[in-house]
């Protein structure tokens, strides 16, 4: 417990840091103007949310293979905290793209690619909202392994099929020649928000153990014949 | 009732007496079973064929198409119908096996799941290629199409999409079926997972019925999709089949 408050305080700290670099320190883009500060959140958001979405397919794989209630607990915390970076991406998206390039949304491959890995890991937690507790595990592990190989399809696709719409180029970012200051920016706030991500999926990895753990007790006092 | 009873086939027929029943025994009485099931009731196909029926009409409302934008968009609209029209008979595949615990013996039998799997699929694929065979004629009339491109490319496309939708549809009805939700689930879990493969469907279908363009790309990625995911089924129906 104490370590989780230590870890929570330099994770708030971080945190101001970040939004300090991001908002004070870093220097107004030359064409975009105030707008492209939101970048340094959408970045760090995209960069967590795959990270995320892989230490499901990983825990979910490692599951399958030895059956362990660990890894499935990480499989829901890192699902979880996944979709919720991820709909930070989605949302922050638009909010820049409108001012910059004009339009709210285009189909092009990397915008579409991430909808689609949002709309299967919503699928992925409803199916573990909704089906019987103790097959759950199972059922989503194994919808995670599709998914995973999803992805690719997903991606290939798009960039093949939908090339009608051409991909924008990406303005103000990881190209050469960016400012240090902005460097700064993107490497301390996703620092901060990998801290974040990483304190939510402990407490939640954590509320889910116990969950497990509850369970379990439930269902051993039933073997043992106790009615209550 | 012999409508729902086990898959299990007479170990006799392979001519090794009292072994476990083959690959092939189990894929073949499966198959043989659903198929006299469905001859016999027609269930899927009449409810499928109606359904896709009522998209076709419903679209051709509320979309007023001339006939050129409608040979442009009618390789999407097809295929959204077929998806919407397979789910209702991919809902029926498990749910009949749930009557009289078929389900349940056929998972204590020492028979190869994965050949119930792959029997289910192809007896799916049956179903909705025959009702493909039916709706096309409808749709030619309805949209005004004909085939630009080389018309056994749309033949080809109709198979391996198809083969696509079910043998996903398949096996997500089977992990389906054992949530609280059963039929609510199906789509929920197939569309997101589909939406690449309908991606080169439609790019397919419409690259033939428009003539623009070459639907070679679109049915190589269709035939991997179909390969990959046959075999990533293929390999993990055992685990949903035992799943508890």
């Amino acid at each position: 417990m104490k370590s989780f408050v230590i870890f929570a305080l330099i994770t708030l700290a971080l945190l101001t840091f970040g939004l300090y670099q991001a908002l004070v320190a870093a220097p107004t883009e030359a064409t975009m103007g105030d707008v492209q500060r939101i970048f340094y959140y959408h970045l760090p958001s995209a960069i967590i949310a795959f990270l995320c979405f892989f230490a499901n397919f990983g825990a979910s794989v490692y599951y399958l293979a030895k059956r362990c209630p660990k890894s499935d607990a990480v499989a829901v915390a890192t699902a979880e905290v996944g979709i919720v970076f991820c709909t930070v991406v989605l949302i922050t998206g638009p909010l820049w793209a409108r001012p910059v390039w004009g339009i709210w949304w285009t189909w092009d491959a990397r915008l579409t690619s991430t909808l689609v890995l949002w709309l299967i890991y919503v699928s992925y937690l409803l199916l573990r909202r909704y089906s019987a507790a103790g097959q759950n595990p199972v059922l989503c592990a194994v919808l995670a392994i599709f998914g995973a190989v999803d992805v690719v399809f997903v991606y290939m696709s798009i960039r093949w099929f939908r090339t009608q719409h051409p991909a924008p180029v990406f303005g103000g970012g990881e190209n050469s020649g960016i400012d240090p200051r902005m460097a700064h920016a993107v490497y301390w706030n996703l620092l901060a928000f990998s801290a974040m991500a990483l304190l939510v999926i402990w407490l939640r990895y954590r509320l889910e153990r116990l969950r497990q753990q509850v369970d379990e007790a439930h269902a051993t006092r039933a073997i043992a014949g106790g009615s209550r | 009732m012999a409508a729902s009873a086990t898959a299990i086939p007479p170990s006799t027929k392979s001519g090794r007496k009292g072994g476990t029943p083959t690959f092939g025994d189990v894929l073949r009485a499966t198959l043989a079973k659903d198929l006299r099931l469905e001859w016999r009731s027609k269930e899927a196909i009449n409810s499928m064929l109606f359904f896709a029926l009522l998209v076709v009409v419903i679209f051709s409302f509320a979309f007023d198409l001339t006939a050129e934008e409608s040979r442009r968009i009618a390789g999407g609209l097809m295929w959204v119908a077929l998806l919407f029209a397979a789910v209702v008979a991919l809902n029926q595949t498990w749910a009949r096996e749930l009557r009289n615990q078929a389900l349940d013996a056929y998972r204590i039998s020492p028979a190869p799941p994965e050949a119930l799997f792959l029997a289910k699929t192809i007896g799916n694929f049956i179903f909705v290629i025959l009702l493909e065979a039916l709706m096309a004629p409808l749709f030619v009339i309805f949209y005004n199409l004909r085939s630009v491109g080389p018309p056994y490319q749309l033949a080809l496309a109709f198979v391996l999409g198809t083969w696509a939708l079910v043998s996903n549809g398949t096996f997500f009805a089977a992990m389906s079926i054992r949530t609280r939700s059963r039929e609510v689930m199906l789509p929920l879990l197939l569309f997101p997972i589909s939406i690449p493969a309908l991606l080169a469907m439609v790019s397919a279908t419409s690259t033939v019925l428009t003539g623009e363009g070459d639907a070679h790309l679109s049915l190589v990625f269709l035939a991997v999709y179909d390969v990959v995911f046959t075999i990533v089924g293929l390999f993990l129906f055992e685990t949903v089949l035992h799943a508890e």
